[in-house]
């Protein structure tokens, strides 16, 4: 019915449109009916998606998934060098997230009928939605990096909107200002980052990007070294800290727990299933560059390693049930991002195959645990968990879901979560032991935190007071969620997407699983012994490790170092003087050029004064100039 | 008339124009300015006469601009004695140093 | 040196230095003077170049009508026998330095200029010849400049009359309609 290029084409402009027409009818259209055009909309983009990575998939090229170009014309045409096209294309890996972006949005959109019913803005909500999907659509489709930069900022602009929904709330204004402002800050380093890449390669198309290291042209010494690393390295490590910053990784990941601010579907689709995973996206579009710079890829491995212990560490000790979930968010990035950083080692390249294995699959339980959460909070009307507790008789659907994201993100056989984390570990330990060390003490701490989130939550004291109360609305797209969340470890995901292309066998080691399971068995039994009833273990342990402890709750005082930075580096180096220079330097000037004209304007206008014969004169001794001017000329 | 004579006709239209340029900058009278006009005027007129008379011998034209520049040329004069008249009355002066506003 | 030159070095002579005296004279009625001597020695000038018409026209138009226009305005807005004020000397100096300096590169353009003269054997300039050009509608006919020129000194008139005349002073509360 349509051609491959038309259907990748539909895929994000279906959101688009469906933004502009939602956003712009506003008010007009009937709340249901402008939920059900956002529905309906990504729906289609759903089916095209899914045809379309079908009939990818089942057409290899000579065996091996490649990059497939659908189309690309010129849009900006700078210079013989510099020339930006649109386009789209298709690898395995846009065609994992574009599944995986519809499906998701498609649950989101239909949990947040129930959830945000009744809202102020309950059209502009759907609107914004669609712009998101459409954005990250784009974003995951796009041909060439400057035209994925475009997208990437639209994402982050609709996530800038989404989180301060709520704008009448302070505290969320403060969120989506603090998001915003933190991507925005990282992303700076992305937009260099590509222009370093650029000059290097001549190029902005990911294919021509990639032909130019594969074909061996690439030669440090030619492209110049900074600090005995290459150009094109520090383009790479600078294209990373715009990934990190999109997907919230340490020393940037402090926007992400205050964006739970916005509404829960949409930290659901956003902040834990898509565009906090853009990050690894990009490092994935990238990573046959990646992989040949080592000195880059110990960089990802170690702040995603970093990433993964500090916010498990983190999550332990948080309240509120929002950002337990974000933390843990953080923390499974952080693996995502390891798991490519450790691809890098030979032997280890399937760490490409289990990171996007790994996002694959939390995406899906991730978004049920947050629409669980969603679920909770519509209930209890609180984040707090303390005002929580004995939900498990009101809310039995819930608790079992919530129970299979625990298992799942637990890495508990044979839930999703298991197989990725799985093969993530294994690569870990092919290539260094030591972040495989790490990533196992992750694991037992993802395990203890997420079963004493559900404990918490479901078991321990009750509250006569709280009346949960479930809804089919809510239940049913976290009921559909629930499924891959459980079976999507059964996809033979290494025969689609790996590093090469070309489809490979992995197989589960069954003794290497052991240890993994065993410490994700531990957490959940500690968290069972603290948790589980209302007991005084807690505390002793708490003031036991006061020191780890208060560290947690801070969060590792990373708000305040970098209000520190903020303030001192920011304010007092920067802001300080540049406002001084403004002042008196800037302005001075402009005022004295402003009094210089006033004085100069005084003097001139004498010459204007008026009188005939003066006129005269000037007129005479013009003419005469003019004469002996023409004289001269024809003299000469 | 000899036509060697041309020259010394044009310089004498010359300083006559020169002469008006002259007066005309450094008389501060209004009528006396106006004469200084005519004065420009006439150097004008004799260089038409003499060119048609000494380049172009068989042709009017030069005389008829000349006749017609004295036309315009009273016409002038009278306006502006009208004008210098109404300045007069206005500031009880006809030094242009004094009509210096746009009343 | 033929007489007729020296004639007209003679008359050349005294029409300049009436015009000079014209523009420095301090009183302005001597000024007025002068400029008619200069516009007589102009029209001598025509006869000399026997131009009869034009040089009737002169005398009749400059001498008859513009000159005794301006003794009349002179008589008009101030005494004869004032002393003009003079301006100041910085004007004095800079509109001569331009006069003197225009004179002398015209001159000095017109002497080094080769002027290709022709014989004027045929007289030309009769008051016939002149009026049967400024009536003909053929080609080289003068009848709609002379029809413009009458229009122009129509309007002339009735622009003098409209600037010039006295307004009655009116009655209070009656607005001027000039």
């Amino acid at each position: 019915m349509f051609t491959p290029a038309t259907e990748a084409i539909l895929i994000p402009l279906i959101p688009f449109l469906l933004f502009g027409i939602i956003g712009l009818a506003g008010r007009r259209l009937p709340e249901i009916f402008s939920a059900f055009l956002g529905i309906g909309g990504i729906l289609a983009s759903l089916l095209f998606s899914l045809h379309l990575s079908v009939s990818y998939f089942s057409e290899p090229v000579q065996g091996a998934f490649v990059l497939k170009e659908f189309f690309s014309f010129p849009w900006l045409n700078f210079s013989e060098n510099l020339k930006i096209s649109i386009g789209l294309v298709a690898d395995p890996i846009s065609m994992l997230m574009v599944v995986v972006i519809c499906s998701v949005s498609l649950m989101v959109q239909w949990f947040s009928l129930t959830y945000m019913k009744g809202e102020e803005r309950f059209q502009m909500y759907y609107a914004f939605l669609s712009l998101f999907t459409g954005s990250m659509l784009g974003l995951v489709l796009s041909s060439n990096i400057f035209q994925m930069y475009i997208f990437w900022e639209l994402v982050g602009v609709s996530s800038f909107l989404l989180i301060g929904f709520y704008f009448q709330k302070p505290s969320a204004v403060a969120a989506s200002k603090k998001a915003f402002i933190v991507t925005r800050f990282a992303d700076l380093g992305f937009l260099i980052g590509i222009l370093l890449l650029s000059y290097e390669t001549q190029t902005m198309e990911f294919k021509g990007i990639l032909d130019y290291f594969k074909s061996g042209n690439f030669n440090p010494e030619v492209s110049g070294i900074w600090m005995s690393h290459s150009l094109a390295a520090w383009a790479l490590v600078l294209i990373f800290v715009g990934a990190a910053g999109k997907s919230a990784m340490f020393p940037l990941h402090i926007w992400l727990p205050d964006a739970m601010e916005g509404p829960t579907p949409v930290s659901a689709l956003i902040h834990a299933a898509t565009m906090v995973v853009a990050g690894v996206f990009l490092v994935g579009r990238l990573f046959p560059v990646y992989s040949l710079f080592e000195g880059v890829m110990q960089l990802v491995t170690w702040i995603g390693v970093l990433s993964s212990i500090l916010a498990a560490i983190i999550a332990i000790s948080q309240t509120d049930i929002k950002r337990v979930l974000a933390y843990s968010t953080l923390s499974q990035i952080g693996y995502m991002m390891f798991a490519l950083g450790v691809a890098g080692k030979a032997g280890a390249e399937a760490g490409f195959t289990a990171s996007f294995f790994h996002l694959f699959t939390h995406a899906f339980f991730k978004s049920l645990l947050f629409l669980a959460a969603g679920a909770i909070i519509h209930a209890v009307h609180s984040n707090e968990v303390e005002n929580m507790g004995g939900l498990r008789k009101q809310m039995p659907i819930v608790h079992w879901l919530f129970l299979i994201g625990c298992l799942a993100i637990s890495g508990v056989p044979p839930f999703s979560g298991f197989f990725s984390k799985e093969e993530i570990l294994l690569n870990a330990w092919k290539s260094q032991p030591l972040v495989y060390g790490f990533a196992l003490i992750g694991s037992g701490l993802t395990a203890f935190y997420m079963f004493r989130l559900f404990f918490l939550v479901f078991y321990n004291k009750s509250h006569s007071d709280v009346h949960g109360h479930e809804s089919m609305g809510l239940n049913f797209p976290m009921l559909l969620l629930a499924i891959p969340a459980v079976f999507a470890g059964f996809v033979p995901f290494s025969s689609y997407v790996t590093s090469t292309g070309l489809p490979e066998e992995t197989h589960l080691h069954l003794m290497f699983s052991i240890a993994p399971v065993g410490i994700g068995l531990l957490g959940i039994g500690l968290a069972y012994l603290f948790y589980f009833k209302q007991n005084s273990l807690p505390e002793q342990w708490a003031s036991k490790l006061s020191g780890l402890y208060k560290l947690s709750r801070g969060k590792f005082y990373f708000d305040e170092l970098w209000r520190a930075v903020y303030q001192i580096g920011l304010i007092r180096a920067l802001a300080t003087p540049a406002a001084w220079i403004d002042k008196n330097l800037v302005d001075g000037g402009l005022r004295m050029g402003a009094e210089k004209t006033l004085r100069l304007g005084d003097r001139v206008k004498l010459i204007q004064n008026g009188k005939l014969q003066d006129y005269v004169l000037y007129f005479l001794m013009g003419i005469l100039a003019l004469i002996l001017l023409t004289l001269l000329m024809i003299q000469s | 008339m000899n036509q060697e004579l041309l020259t010394p006709l044009l310089i004498l239209s010359a300083f006559l124009f020169f002469t008006g340029v002259y007066g005309f900058v450094t008389r501060r009278n209004m009528i006396s300015m106006l004469m200084s006009a005519e004065l420009m005027l006439n150097s004008a007129n004799i260089n038409f006469v003499a060119f048609n008379k000494f380049l172009y011998p068989g042709k009017l034209d030069g005389m008829f601009f000349t006749l017609f520049i004295i036309t315009i040329a009273a016409a002038e004069a009278a306006l502006a004695i009208a004008i210098i008249i109404h300045v007069y009355r206005q500031t009880k002066s006809i030094d242009v140093k004094d009509a210096d506003q746009l009343i | 040196m033929e007489s007729q030159s020296v004639l007209f070095y003679l008359i050349s002579g005294l029409t300049a230095f009436s015009a000079l005296l014209a523009v420095t004279a301090s009183q302005l009625f001597r000024s007025a003077i002068y400029l008619l001597f200069s516009l007589i020695g102009i029209a001598a000038i025509y006869f000399m170049l026997d131009q009869d018409f034009i040089a009737a026209v002169q005398i009749i138009v400059y001498v008859g009508g513009i000159v005794v226009l301006i003794i009349f305005s002179i008589f008009l807005t101030q005494d004869s026998g004032v002393e003009m004020r003079k301006s100041e000397w910085w004007r004095i100096a800079a509109s001569g330095m331009a006069a003197l300096s225009g004179f002398l590169l015209t001159a000095l353009g017109l002497v080094e200029y080769n002027f290709v003269t022709q014989s004027d054997n045929l007289v030309t300039g009769g008051v016939k010849e002149l009026g049967r050009a400024l009536l003909s509608l053929n080609a080289g006919g003068y009848v709609l400049p002379f029809e413009m020129v009458g229009l122009l000194l129509l309007a002339a008139m009735i622009g003098c009359i409209v600037i010039a005349v006295k307004l009655k002073e009116l009655p209070e509360g009656k607005e001027n309609i000039q």
